[in-house]
């Protein structure tokens, strides 16, 4: 063990939410101080200057996922998005269409959003997910009729990692007119994405899991897609979300973006060889451990392991040294079982024996050693 | 780049971040954590999270479990309006936009009461529309005017609304900071509240609402906010907040300077021409904000004059989306759009000097010479 070099608490649940960069908070300071102005100000430098530093922060974004400029939106967070994309474009097209399609993995909000649409007489269909988490874009195009409006997939999986077959289900979508919608909280910055090469109409960004700041998001929406905004007031965003922009939380997000592209190779690279690393040393050392989700297709920042025989709050309660999950944050303060691991066909023991490891960029190879050693021992007593 | 010698003569719009918030969430940042997360990170970003909440409720007087962040004032007023179950709105001729086109979407009856030339709501009128279908009503009241800084008799009009059967919302968002709020005292039952108008971040403010009150947001997502409002929240922004409500007192003393800057900038302009107009001066108001008419004079150009000045003032709202457009308050104070398009709102904060005021009488007595004389 490299306990020496290593410090604790290690904080492994990257999917929850990630450290701040330096670099961000750096960029976001002058926006806090001195540049403090309203940028809806349209009348002083106070203004102009905040929304000049809003309007680069729009295009960081923008780049990082081949969009224009003028197709993001801020927002409050992913949350946010995922609600304005699901509710906004579906009633934007309703009662002409009136049908969604999304999967049983999405995050807690896209669900919540699609029930309450099936509340107010929409019909939703649920895509299923296989041993691997992946959907079946067989019966993705069976489900679509002629009142499809929406198809909403996320790109990462916040649980376990699985990374959708993007460009496919687009190409699908737009064979049959429908609106791709994708919540890539958990992706961009991450993995590569373009909009226009995976037929992607929307998508939902967030600022947290990019080791950005809390509170802000964004909503790309391509250029003459109707939506109707969730909320109404001075019409800022081009009238689609109203409510002054924080240009400190939007500078934040923007810079976020632009050092994710930056780094993306070298993030990646790191991450992955970390993962490895985490995922083999588990497996030496613990015969009844299994990885959940494609071991392929997915992001490596991401492992979801069950640890059969172990149940995963006594575990977590036991490793006091290192923060990990057992799954969405959202859902953990509730202690309910993942319905996630449950659409993978994972039996009610085996969701109960499995915990979330998420690693970052901040995360070091002493940090996993120390994990990994520490999590076999763990698991090795409670056996 | 703003320079250094801009005087800033927009608090209304904005307020420049407290150098104690900006340490604060600087702290908060650093620390990070999902506040929905139950490892020891989590836990303590939870922790920070409610002891703002706390901090926000006792300043406020109301119970922490009333208060639903949010991310600012436009989404917690469209959230009061659009999400209680009711099929009927009251609201007012003076209202920000952001309830203004919430009404706008309201599905059901609008009523919009008007106001006398002080920008005070006819409490008859109110009476007489609550005679009417009370229980499914809600009446939505702007507490200190954005542009004026009239105060509405809160309390008054709650007590009509309740002996009525109808709930009231209040949108205390410029009244925060700048005059006592007590939520209990008021004996409303939803408020709105923003940070940055207060010296806290832009990006974050709240829903104060009443258990009892079925309110759900327009953002569903993983059960925050006791299930009322969905999505991590922003734990920097609020602790930020809270800290800035945290020095109320100091904010209130400051308000009584200011208070005497802006009845100098008035009675100075006054001594200089008769045909100078204060909106809402005989009324109760806000101590930080004068709307001046200037004759012959658009507001366009005053802002423009001002800003070569450099001060910076505004014509109004700043959410009006680039256009410089003749106010709906003023004009439904005074009927006249003449008078309105020649207005401007000049509004201090707690940075404000005595040099500012003089700065801005000097500009505003160049400017009336130009035209008038």
């Amino acid at each position: 063990m490299t306990e020496k070099t290593v410090n604790l608490p290690i904080y492994l649940d990257y999917q929850a939410t990630t450290p701040l960069d330096e670099r961000v908070l750096k960029a976001m300071m002058p926006f806090l101080t001195e540049k403090f102005g309203n940028p809806h100000s349209v009348e002083h430098r106070f203004g102009w200057e905040a929304e000049a530093a809003v309007d680069v922060a729009r295009k960081q974004v923008a780049d990082l996922i081949g969009a224009d400029e003028k197709e993001v939106i801020f927002t409050s967070g992913a949350t946010e998005s995922n609600n304005m994309a699901i509710k906004g474009i579906a009633f934007a097209n309703y009662p002409q269409k009136n049908h969604v399609i999304t999967v049983k993995s999405e995050h807690e909000c896209v669900l919540a959003s699609a029930r309450s649409m099936e509340k107010m007489g929409f019909v939703v269909s649920y895509l299923d997910i296989d041993k691997d988490g992946l959907i079946n874009l067989d019966q993705l195009e069976a489900m679509m009729t002629d009142k499809t409006i929406l198809v909403s997939v996320m790109a990462v999986n916040n649980e376990i990692g699985v990374i959708q077959e993007l460009k496919a289900i687009g190409r699908i979508c737009h064979k049959h007119g429908v609106i791709f919608h994708t919540d890539a909280a958990q992706a961009v910055g991450k993995i590569p994405l373009d909009v226009r090469e995976m037929h992607i109409d929307v998508m939902s960004i967030s600022g947290h899991k990019i080791y950005g700041p809390k509170g802000v998001g964004a909503l790309y929406l391509k250029k003459g897609t109707g939506i109707i905004p969730l909320f109404d007031g001075g019409g800022q965003e081009m009238g689609l979300r109203s409510g002054t922009l924080s240009p400190a939380l939007c500078v934040g997000l923007g810079s976020a973006c632009a050092i994710s592209q930056m780094d993306m190779d070298k993030d990646f690279k790191h991450i992955s060889t970390l993962s490895a690393a985490l995922l083999s040393k588990i497996r030496e050392g613990l015969n009844s451990a299994f990885l959940n989700g494609s071991e392929d297709m997915r992001y490596p920042g991401n492992l979801n392991l069950t640890f059969r025989g172990v149940k995963s709050d006594l575990l977590i309660a036991d490793l006091k040294d290192v923060a990990i999950s057992t799954g969405s944050a959202c859902s953990s303060a509730k202690h309910k079982p993942s319905y996630v691991l449950a659409a993978l066909g994972l039996d009610k023991s085996e969701i109960e024996a499995s915990v979330r490891i998420g690693i970052g960029r901040m995360t070091t190879e002493d940090d996993i050693n120390y994990t990994a050693d520490y999590i076999i021992k763990t698991v090795q007593n409670l056996l | 780049m703003a320079d250094n010698d801009l005087i800033y003569l927009d608090y209304n719009a904005t307020v420049p971040i407290r150098p104690e918030v900006i340490k604060r969430m600087a702290e908060v940042m650093e620390e990070g954590g999902n506040p929905s997360s139950v490892h020891a990170l989590g836990r303590k970003a939870k922790a920070r999270m409610e002891n703002a909440r706390s901090i926000i409720a006792s300043v406020i007087n109301c119970r922490p479990q009333m208060i639903i962040f949010t991310s600012g004032g436009t989404e917690a007023n469209n959230m009061a309006i659009l999400s209680t179950g009711k099929s009927r709105l009251i609201t007012s001729q003076v209202e920000h936009d952001s309830v203004r086109s919430a009404a706008a979407r309201f599905d059901g009856k609008v009523d919009y009461l008007a106001v006398d030339h002080n920008g005070q709501i006819d409490h008859s009128a109110l009476i007489k529309l609550l005679e009417e279908d009370a229980e499914n009503t809600i009446v939505s009241i702007l507490y200190a005017n954005n542009e004026t800084g009239v105060l509405q008799d809160i309390k008054k009009i709650s007590a009509i609304c309740h002996e009525a059967g109808a709930i009231l919302h209040i949108d205390a968002i410029q009244a925060l900071s700048k005059v006592p709020i007590d939520f209990k005292d008021m004996g409303v039952d939803l408020m709105s509240i923003s940070s940055h108008k207060t010296g806290g971040p832009q990006g974050v403010g709240a829903l104060v609402a009443h258990e009892k009150l079925p309110v759900k947001s327009f953002i569903l997502g993983g059960g925050q906010e006791l299930g009322r409002r969905g999505g991590t929240e922003n734990i920097a922004g609020i602790a930020g907040f809270a800290k800035a409500v945290s020095m109320i007192e100091q904010s209130f003393q400051k308000m009584k300077l200011v208070e005497k800057w802006r009845d100098e900038i008035e009675q100075k302009i006054m001594d200089y021409s008769n045909e100078a107009l204060f909106f809402g001066k005989n009324a109760p108001r806000l101590p930080n904000v004068s709307t001046i008419y200037m004759p012959n004079v658009s507001s366009e150009t005053q802002v423009m004059n001002f800003d070569l000045d450099k001060i910076c003032i505004s014509s109004g709202s700043a959410c009006s989306s680039g256009k410089v457009k003749a106010s709906h308050v003023i004009e439904a104070m005074v009927k006249d759009k003449n008078i309105a398009s020649s207005t401007i709102r000049m509004s201090m904060g707690w940075a404000s000097e005595h040099s500012d005021a003089e700065a801005f009488i000097k500009s505003w007595k160049k400017q009336y010479d130009r035209k008038n004389r």
